[in-house]
This record gives C-alpha cells, structure tokens and sequence, in this order.
C-alpha cells in the first residue's frame, strides 16, 4: 500500500498539468475577468459576454477568456486583466460595455494599455516590476538597506520608471528563504521570477543580466512556488493587495473555481494527500494545535482543540460541518471564498474530518447565496469525479462524503446549536451548552463545527507547516484574518492581514482612509455581536483578546468605517434593530430585552429620551449580556454597551441637550439663520420644501421651527453660510 | 454498575455534595433553597430559556441557568445576590411588560405563576414598559382556546404536545418579538392535528391556554324553568375536585360533590360509573366475541376521546380495532335522553344533559355528528372540566368542604367499584378484566385486583392467565406511551389481544381539566396522580360491587329496556363509529 495515495495524487497533478496546459497555452493572451455575486451585479457576466463577442468578431485565435472568482476589490468591479505573454498584467476597473470596446482595441488589437482606465493607476505598466518582500515579521534589520540601494543602483544605471518599477509587499511566503543571512527577496515580473538578493554584486547582476539583458540570474533564484508570489505577480503593484497577506483568499481571483484541474496546480489537495499518506490523525491534530489556528467565526476558539475533544469521542457516526451562514450586515468574507476557491474551503474540512474520525461532513449554507451554493456542489461533484470524495479516497482506504444544506435566512442559525437544529430539520434554536457539539452534535453525535474561513486556512498548515502559519500572526493567534471593510473608507472590499496587524494599517494603508477629507471617528468591528472602537484607539491590533479587551470582538470579520457624520447612537440603534429582528425568540433577555432596547434607542434619537432611559439602557444591555441563553443574545448589546463607553457624550447630548453632535438623528437637528450673516437673498425660502422659511428680499429671513422638516435644503442651498446646523455654519 | 461520583460544590457558602449530573437546580433544593423557574418543568425536557432560574457562579462571565446546568467539582454558585435578584426581576418584568395588564379579569387570577413571581420578586413597577405582542384569541377548537398575547414562550405546551402526548402540533414559529406558538403554518387549533387532550392548558403557567368554557350555556339551563337539566360526573371528578376546595390530593369528595351539584340547582345528579360499568358489560362481550372469531384483535378501549381523536388523525388504518362502544359519558347521555327521558315523561328536547369530566376532548366529542339523537339535539349538551365545575360552586357561594354527603340520584347513581377506576389509567382494563374472566371461564373468579396492569409507569403489557386462556394485554397512558404499542401493532410485531389507551398520563386523574395543582406538586407530577388513583381504588375496595355485570342497575336496564347484551337496541343506543380524520398526523 505505501505510496499508493502518493502515486494516485501525482498521477492527478499530471493530469491537471496536461489540462492546465491545454487551456493556458503560454503564447496566447489571458483576459481574467472575476465572477461572483458581487462581480456579477457589478456586470461581469455582460462583460465576459462582450470580450467574447470581441475575440470572435477579431478572428483572433490567440486571445482566450478565463473567469476567476472575485479579488475582493468592491468598489472596482468589474475588475478585468489582461494577461499578454511576456507582458506585465493589467488590471482594469470597473470595466462595463463600451470599455470592453475601448479595452480590446487599444490593449488586444493595439498592444497598447488603455492607463486611464486602469485600476490605482493611470501609468503605462513598466517593463518590468520588481516587488520587495517587506515583511516585519521575517527579515532581519538588514545592515545594508538593500532596496535603497536597488534603487540608488537602478538610477546609476539610467533605469526609469517605465524599464523597472519598484514596490513594496507584504510577505509572499519566503521567509525561509529570507532568513539566510541578511538578505530580502524579490519578485521581478513579467516572468514571476524570486531572487535572494544578500549584497550588493547580486543587485548589480540582476539588473545588469535580467532589467538590461533580459536573462534571468539562475544562481540567485529562489525555488518553490511561494503562496504569495502567485498573488502578487497579478496583484502586488497595488497598495491595497501588495499590504495584504492572502493565506484563506489565496486562489481568490487567481484561479477558475469551478475548474478542480486549476486548483490542483496550485497545490490543491496537496495537503489532504501529505495527511492521507501519513495516515496519522495525531500528527495532524497536533499540526493544527501547534499552528494556534483559531475559529475565524468569531469565537476564536482553538480548532486544534475542538478537533481533538471530538477525536477523543469513542463513536462509530461523527460529523463535521462547515458554517457557510454568513449573516452579520456588510460581511461577505466567506461568500468570496466560497465563490471564489470552494476547493481550499472543502480541502481543509476533509482534513478535519479524516483529524476526528467523521464520516460525513455537511455545508451548512445560507440560500441567499445561490452562486456559492452552485460552486460548493460543483466543487463536489468534481471531488467525486476524481476521486477526492467518496469511497478509498486518493486510494487511501478513507471514506468521507459531504452534502449541502440550506438554510433559510435565520441569524441566529451562524451559532453552532442552532445551526444544529436547522440541519436535523428543528425550528433554529440555539440550546443550552454544554453538552458541546464535541461531546453530543448533530442527531446527538460528536461533531466539529468550524468556518469557511477556518477551514480555508487548514491545508496551508498541513502543507507549509505549523510554524510557518503560527508566525505570520499574533501571539496567540497564528495566520491572518480576512476582513470585509466596508463604510467611510476609499477602498472597500476583502482586506486579509496577519493576526495582530493594526486597525490603522488596514483603515489607512490598505483602505486608503476617510474619503471626503473628513475625520475618522470610530471603526466598528464584528458585526451586531461586535463594539465601536473610537479613533482614538486606532493602533489597537487586530487579535481576539485586544478586541474583546476593547468591548468589542473579532467577529466574522466585519469591519465599518465611520466618520464624523456618522451618530454612534444611531448606529447602536441599527445593530441593535438588526438583533432584535433577528433574535431567535427563544430565551427572555433577548426576545424582549432587545426589543425594549430599541424602544429606548428610538427615544433617544427622536429627541424623547430622557436621563433616565440611558441607565435603563445601560441595566437591560448588562442583563442581556450576562443572562442571555446564546453567545448572540449575550453580545447583542455590545454596540451599546461600547458606544455609550467611548461615545458617553454624545448620547449625554441627546438625552440632555437634545442635540445629536453629528446631525444625524433628525429630531435632534436645529436650523436656524444667524441675524448676522443672513443677506436676505431668499434662496433658502425658495428651496424650502414646506414653505417654513420666511422673510422679504434683502432681509432677515426665519425658519418656523414648528413646520420645519429637518431636510438641510436651506443649509444646503445658502451661499453666506448664513444657515446654521445646531448652532455651527457650514464649514 | 460503577458507582456514582459525589460532587462537592458551595451554594450560597454552604458546602454539599450531591451526585454527578445532578443540576445547580436540583442540589440547591437538597439544602432548602427553591430557585424560581418558569420554563422548567421536571418531566419536560430541558428548555433553559426562560432565564428566570439564573444563578452566578464564580468565575463564569455569565450567569447559568440553574436548570440546565450540571453542577462541578469546586463549583461555588450565589443563588441571591443583588445582582441575581435585580437580573431575575428584569427578567420577570421584561415578561409582564409584553403581557396584558388583565390579572383582574383574568381566568387564572391567583393561580398564574407569572403573577406569583412577579409578585414574589417585587416587580413594582415597570421600567421598561413599551410595546406589546397583540394577537386575536384563537378560539377555533371546541375544546382549547389559545390566546398568545399572554404566552410567555416557555415552551412547555411545545413540549408535553410532543414528548408528552407525541402529536408534536404546537411549535414556535416566527422570530424575536414576533415569535408565537401555534401548530404548524399557523394554523387554527380546529384544522390542526391538536387532539383536544388539554395537556397545553394543564402545564401553561399563565392563560395562554385555557378550556373552552360552557359554564354560561349552563348557568342558563339551569335558569331557564322549561329545562330539566341533569348532570353526571366522571369517576376520577370525585377523585379531584376536592383539590379545588382546599382538600388534600387524594381526597375523595363523591358525596359532597353530589350535594354541591344538586344545590347548584340541577334536577338530577348521576353517576357517569354507571356508564363505566354499562360499558364494561358492551365492551367484554364485544371483546370475548372478536377473541372467538380471532378478529380485529387486538382491541382498542375507545372511552378516552382524546385517544379516539389520536387513532383517527395519526393511526387511521387501525381504527377497526377500536371498540366501537360509546364512551361511559355518551352511554349514560343516551340512556338519559332515552331511558330515563321515558320513565320521567319527559321530552328529550327538554333535557338538558351537563357532564363534569376531567377532559377537554370531551367538550369535542359531543359535538361530534355520531353523538347526537337528531341533528338538533345531542345527546350530551354540555361538558364542564373539573375546573368549571369547581369555579361554578365557588361562585354560587356554596361552602364545599361543610357540606353533608348525598347520594347520586336514582335510577342512573348506581355503580360498581369497576366503574370507578375507570379514572385511572389501567381501570378499564382491569373493569373489563373482572367481567371478562367470569364470562369466559362461566363462573365467578377469585381474582379482582389486576394490579398487573395498573401502568403507573405510563405503559404496562402483562399476560393474564384466565382459565386456560392466557390474554396479552397491554396499557398506555400518555400518547407517545401509546404509539410505541400501537406501531408494534401496526407492523404485526407483537399479538395484544386487547389494549387500553388514556390520553392523558396517569389516565383521567391528569386529565386536561383537572385542577391546578397545589404547594408542591406540579402538573404531571406521578405522585399526585398516584394519590388521586388511590382515592379511586381506595373507593373501589369500599365497594361490596366490584364487577360491572353485578350491578342491579345494569341488569334492570338490560332487562327493562336494552334488551340483550350486544344486542340490536344496544347496538343503536350503546355503540358508534369512526372514520380517519384531517388533517393527518405525522407519526
């Protein structure tokens, strides 16, 4: 039997190496266009339809089209790149219609980039890029700054910007590599070519053969396939990708999802075959403990733990179930990886199932991500067609199988009991723990529940080893963590960065800050469980103990950006009108505390509140927090409990000084005109949609406060600043 | 059997050992202290929901629900702290905030246990008060009426409707705020698989759940001169009723209970054992016959309309083993209407017949086509539960526990003490039992306590040994009990000859409208039903006339007026049929 898992995975890579080859013929031009939910409403699908009605009316035979799942760049999409042989790659943003046209004329037809459509860039691509690895965490203080010096060197050279251009990324998976001495590695592309460069001959000589020659330097070549060079060769000229460290996203937008041949030749199932020909669910529990793997759900609990409690259970039926329920507002961490790489998400559930001894394993999705859904169920009827699910996996002698579920829109279905009980076809309830899953789960047998992005992240441990993952992250976390950001900040999208990374580097260096030169105010983490974090505390790293240290959490991996107009009272009342309607309705504190929260809320941003209400307030978030049933029951009022800790002033001023500071809350907003400034020009009353403004030409005009609606036109409209918003004129 | 082992934890500073598993709840009760609960029901599953039972226990983020919670070696639990108490009367005014403010007008006035704890944990004043749930009263259903804006979801009506009675018709549905109980798709209790038992209304602590009451149709009976109102009253009343009037459980009240009635102003007081025992003497020879020919065995008892209402929705395709023998209640209704109508010259339309059972279905049964003379008069009018009937008494002003003993009227008051654990679950079977041995074997048996087949335990088979013949019965009480038996049946596993079903546990002492119970005893507690069945078989030893076929009664009526036993006539007056009911139960 020995090396038969080994011989069936090889002769699976050379099968996909053959159908990889077919479809990527290295002398044709690739137009990768993303597709997923977020893509397809952006207008992909007609985009990918467009290229094609291109390509045939070109005739052109050497032009091929390649979907990928999404990058996680929201706000650009569609994102479409161009891929010519020897060439760097270009990225276009929100590419629609007429810019296909535009596109293929000027970049296929033409050979020439169209910059200005371009995404984060409106330069021509340089002939080549040179991509340092600036990662903290692996490099040694260099005495030498050797990239100053790259560049010192270039321009002795009379290398502009257009030959060679030069950026920075974080970690690209070398650090073995880089930890030989001084030294730092590099990514030169076109060509996807790493050097270990450790003194300054080295420099002269890449530049010298490969930037003016055009020769690669064998000698200084670093092999392998590093996980980060795949990414940043498509994807590290921008400051948004090039800070981010891919591990759970690493195939997002690189490969085809629903091509299992794509997906081997970038190490799928490599893993999953290493676990199987080892056959030694100790030494894979105890890989996953030592990588301090954490729960990306939110909880944060150690995976290593959770799989070997359930190991431990003396059962013939045990199940694993990944959580796919994603439901907090604004997150949309693991619908991306779910579209985007559904074989690295099952890979690593096989690898937890073979780790406990489960036979079955089950998606737990939700149906409103009807594209996830396919990809996961093509996902696994192309496992089973080669041999990856079912009977003697990979020849191994292992048996696991894995069906979908649905589940129907119910939040409180993401808490594991719940989702249970959703599954075995209950009413999605969460029930008193313990027991734990571990112990009794699904139909009362011992099962794990994990994440879609936990599961994402268990190959790469299996495969690069425990060390490796638990240094990319915290102390007590290793690997990285995949954010949607979303709000007041420039870029929004899917930020994945290492455990411990500061909340400022990814609002401000990935996300590019507060647009509309307007103040950061306060960064809300973890969805409704979640707290509001004030700017103040924007160098807090991002781990689970310094969240939750902060009243907030880790969550799911929502984060929202808010800025001066945003109310945080207005904002606990969002989060907490979510829970309420999603409060499962079982245990009291919750049904009815959430509810008369709001009541509260509703109060105090109408202008009702009184000084009362905020200690009523405080009291019923304390009782739902310490005597709900669930964990949602008792984190549900964290949005309150942490806005009213940072942001006590301002629900002070609603309640007290009826005034909401950021005018947000209507009710709480006075206009008035100031004497002095008011020229009598009318244009207020003219705007005015209710006629409350009155006053004659060239004098002091007056709002009727008892008629006034609140709108802001007459603030809007006043070329004096003569109109004032709660005493303040327009700045 | 490894011992089991003993864990030491504090409550409120005093040390304790207690066994593994035991709950914070339970250990707590070792030393006296009663923690209040709400959701909890001790032969319910666990639900934690409620939060009322909260507890802190030391280094625990959150407080746990001490009926839940397993206790641990070192664990050191407050029960009553500042902050517990203040937590626990939120938590109860979070409830009455969401509830109407009707105490006043409210049927369970006094015997709400929201408003004990609500009392009992000083909820003064109400500091969240806002909006509340409003829902119409659902009052579709002939026995039960639902009215969910004072449902406080603790679920225990979800649960003895499934564990307890297996007909798994009631469920939460909806989300938060907005979350109900009703049975699936939000239905109307009368088009779902509800089968009228009347468990929900026993085991719900406020009034979401209430009888349907029929005390004004006969408050105007008896008001009105033209109507000769009679009434009758179940075995396992005179078991019960005295509960209500202060009485130990297991009291039995029969004569006072008489003269309550007859000073409540009814003309005739009678005995619905007599209709017991009357259905004893149909129902054997019903039996001995189908077990001559060997057919449609084994037979299914038929008196508990709750059962029936079960057989048609969940098991239709055994209806043919039923008995088709009307129950005790319907037989003495017809005799009254008949028999009794005729000695007295009295015209049928002119009676009215009131029957004090301790069941909700019962109000069902009699309006169901088969049970009635013409299609305007029924032969039963109106069905009071015990708790009616306490209530009726209480508010005529009649001072129960003083009163002097009175006999049943003539000629339907007199029965056999087999007539009289038909209260309790086993009773019919053993009636049947008494009267069976005799008629097969052709003389007098020694034997007449089948302590065999008193099912305390909610399901019993035994194998009597009669003469040569050995009988395999079996009986259920407790639907779930029931349908263990009855897929054996179904899938001819195992050969019964005959079955006895209550719906209800412990049979018609733990009916669905018997009184509240009282001090320490909680609904479906097994020892009060074994008290309430003790007064009912400590009756039946009173008795000189232990066998139904002895009663002269019975044999003046076959003699007089039925004619044959299984005869023609008695066939028409004594027996009824059934047919599969809709919608359909998932088994």
């Amino acid at each position: 039997m020995t090396g038969t898992v080994e011989n069936t995975y090889a002769a699976l890579k050379e099968k996909a190496r053959q159908q990889y080859n077919l479809r990527h013929e290295a002398t044709k031009t690739r137009i990768q266009i993303g597709s997923a939910t977020c893509e397809n409403a952006a207008g992909s699908e007609k985009v990918l339809e467009e290229f094609r009605k291109h390509i045939v009316a070109s005739g052109k035979e050497d032009v091929v089209l390649h979907r990928t799942g999404c990058t996680g760049r929201c706000s650009r999409e569609p994102i479409v790149t161009v891929i010519a042989p020897g060439k760097i790659p270009v990225k276009y943003e929100r590419v629609d219609s007429g810019r296909v046209h535009e596109i293929f004329t000027s970049h296929i037809m033409g050979g020439k980039a169209k910059a200005e459509l371009m995404l984060d860039s409106t330069e021509q691509p340089a002939q080549y890029e040179l991509f340092f690895c600036n990662s903290a965490r692996c490099i040694n203080p260099a005495k030498v700054d050797l990239v100053g010096l790259f560049y010192d060197k270039l321009e002795q050279n009379n290398i502009s910007a257009e030959n060679a251009r030069i950026s920075k990324t974080s970690c690209m998976g070398l650090c073995e590599a880089g930890r030989e001495g001084e030294a730092i590695n590099v990514l030169i592309r076109p060509g996807k070519v790493i050097y270990n460069v450790k003194k300054a001959t080295d420099i002269d000589e890449i530049i010298a053969a490969h930037i003016i020659g055009g020769k690669t330097v064998e000698r200084l070549i670093v092999g392998g396939n590093p996980l980060g060079a795949r990414f940043f060769e498509l994807y590290g000229d921008s400051a948004f990708f090039n800070r981010q460290s891919r591990l759970a996203l690493r195939n997002s937008g690189l490969i085809d999802p629903e091509n299992i041949y794509e997906y081997v030749m970038v190490d799928g199932f490599e893993a999953l075959a290493k676990v199987l020909a080892k056959s030694d669910r100790g030494w894979v529990i105890d890989e996953v403990t030592k990588s301090t793997l954490r729960g990306r759900g939110g909880g944060g609990y150690p995976t290593g733990t959770k799989w070997s409690m359930a190991a431990k259970e003396n059962n013939e039926t045990k199940y694993i179930i990944c959580n796919a329920d994603e439901g907090d507002p604004g997150a949309f961490m693991d619908r991306s990886m779910l579209e985007g790489d559904p074989l690295s998400i099952i890979e690593g559930m096989m690898i937890g199932a073979y780790a406990m001894g489960a036979s079955n394993g089950f998606f737990y999705v939700r149906a409103e991500y009807p594209l996830a859904i396919k990809r996961i169920e093509t996902a696994l009827k192309l496992c089973r067609e080669h041999g990856l699910l079912g009977k003697n996996i990979l020849g191994s002698g292992w048996d696991f199988e894995i069906e979908v579920r649905l589940g129907a829109g119910a939040f409180v279905c993401g808490e594991e009991t719940a989702l249970i009980h959703s599954i075995e076809g209950e009413r999605g309830q969460p029930r008193v723990r313990p027991p734990y899953p571990t112990t009794s789960g699904l139909w009362g047998k011992p099962t794990v529940i994990n994440n879609v992005e936990t599961f994402a992240n268990v190959p790469l441990i299996l495969l690069y080893g425990a060390q490796w993952f638990k240094q990319i992250g915290s102390a007590r976390a290793g690997g990285t963590k995949v954010f949607s950001l979303t709000g007041k900040v420039h870029h929004t999208g899917l930020v994945e960065v290492p455990m411990g990374s500061t909340l400022r580097e990814v609002v401000f260096d990935i996300g590019g800050g507060v647009p509309g030169g307007k103040a950061l105010k306060a960064i809300q983490t973890g969805g409704p469980a979640g707290g509001t974090i004030p700017a103040s505390l924007i160098d807090t790293a991002v781990d689970y103990e310094s969240l939750t240290a902060l009243g907030s959490i880790m969550g799911s991996g929502g984060m929202i950006v808010m800025d001066e107009t945003d109310c945080m009272v207005d904002i606990a009342k969002f989060f907490i009108t979510f829970s309420q309607d999603e409060s499962c309705g079982k245990c009291t504190p919750c049904r009815e505390g959430t509810k008369r929260m709001l009541e509260i809320l509703d109060r105090i941003t109408a202008g009702k509140g009184e000084k009362e209400d905020l200690d009523k307030l405080e009291r019923l978030a304390n009782l739902l927090r310490k005597s709900s049933l669930c964990g949602l029951g008792r984190a549900a009022p964290n949005p309150v409990l942490s806005t009213m800790k940072y942001f006590r002033k301002e629900y002070d001023a609603h309640v007290i000084d009826k005034v909401c500071p950021s005018g947000k809350c209507k009710a709480l907003v006075k206009f008035e005109i100031s004497e002095e400034k008011c020229v009598g020009c009318t244009a207020c009353a003219r705007h005015c949609p209710v006629a409350c403004i009155s006053g004659t030409p060239k004098h002091l005009h007056v709002i009727d406060q008892t008629r006034c609606i609140r709108c802001g036109k007459c603030f809007e409209v006043c070329r004096f600043n003569a109109v004032l918003k709660n005493g303040k004129a327009k700045a | 059997m490894s011992e089991i082992k003993q864990i030491k934890l504090t409550i409120d500073g005093q040390q304790i050992s207690v066994p593994a598993g035991t709950t914070i709840m339970a250990a707590a009760h070792t030393i006296g202290i009663h923690i209040p609960r709400l959701c909890y029901h001790p032969d319910l599953s666990l639900q934690g929901s409620c939060r009322v039972c909260i507890v802190d226990v030391k280094d625990m983020g959150q407080y746990m629900a001490s009926c839940s919670s397993a206790v641990w070696d070192g664990m050191e639990v407050q029960t009553n702290s500042p902050a517990i108490r203040q937590a626990r009367r939120d938590i109860i005014e979070l409830l009455l905030d969401n509830h109407p403010m009707d105490c006043q007008t409210c049927e369970r006035d006094g015997r709400c246990e929201l408003q004990n704890l609500a009392y009992s944990h000083g909820v003064r004043e109400r500091l969240f008060e806002g909006e509340r749930k409003r829902f119409a009263i659902e009052d579709s259903s002939r026995s039960v009426v639902r009215d969910s804006e004072k449902c406080v979801l603790c679920g225990r009506c979800v649960r003895v409707c499934a564990e307890v009675q297996g007909v798994y018709n009631l469920s939460q549905q909806g989300r938060g705020f907005h979350t109900v109980v009703t049975p699936a798709h939000g239905a109307n209790m009368d088009d779902s698989v509800c089968i009228q038992c009347g468990q929900c209304v026993n085991v719900c602590p406020t009034a979401a759940f209430l009888e349907k009451n029929y005390t004004e149709e006969v408050w105007r009976a008896l008001g009105d001169p033209k109507k000769h109102v009679v009434v009758q009253t179940a075995p396992s009343i005179r078991a019960a009723i005295g509960e209500g009037f202060g009485f130990e459980p297991g009291t039995p009240c029969t004569g006072k209970m008489v003269t309550a009635l007859r000073k409540l102003g009814f003309d005739a007081v009678f005995d619905t054992d007599l209709g017991a025992d009357l259905t004893i003497v149909e129902e054997s020879n019903e039996f001995l016959g189908r077990l001559k020919k060997n057919e449609r065995l084994p037979m299914f008892t038929s008196c508990s309309p709750g059962w029936v209402n079960f057989l048609e929705k969940f098991y239709p395709e055994l209806i043919p083993h039923a008995s088709s023998c009307r129950s005790p209640m319907m037989m003495l209704s017809v005799l009254i209407k008949t028999y009794y109508a005729e000695k007295m010259n009295i015209a049928p339309e002119d009676i009215f017949v009131a029957a004090v059972m301790p069941c909700t279905a019962k109000k069902f049964e009699i309006r169901r086509g088969e049970h009635y003379m013409t299609p305007e008069i029924p032969w039963t009018d109106a069905v009071l539960t015990t708790r009616e009937a306490i209530w009726m008494i209480k508010n005529y002003g009649i001072d129960f526990a003083t009163l002097e003993d009175e006999q049943f009227d003539a000629p339907l008051g007199i029965a056999t003490g087999a007539g009289d654990i038909f209260g309790t679950t086993g009773g019919v079977m053993e009636a049947t039992l008494r009267t069976a041995a005799e008629k097969l074997t052709g003389k007098a048996t020694e034997k007449l306590e089948f302590t065999e087949v008193r099912a305390v335990g909610g399901l019993r088979e035994a194998t009597i040994k009669i003469g040569e013949k050995e009988l395999h019965v079996a009986v259920a009480n407790g639907l779930e009990n029931a349908k263990r038996l009855l897929d054996q049946v179904s899938r001819k596993e195992k050969h019964f000859d005959i079955i006895e079903v209550m719906a209800c546990p412990g049979g018609c002492i733990g009916g669905g409208g018997q009184p509240y119970p009282k001090g320490h005893f909680h609904v479906l507690d097994p020892d009060l039903l074994k008290l309430r069945a003790k007064a009912l078989y400590t009756i039946d030893q009173s008795k000189s006339l232990r066998r139904s076929h002895e009663n002269p009664a019975i044999m003046e009526l076959y003699r007089t007026f039925l004619g044959e036993v299984g005869g023609e006539k008695a066939h028409e007056l004594l027996h009824t049929t059934y047919r599969p009911q809709l919608p359909r139960g998932v088994k």
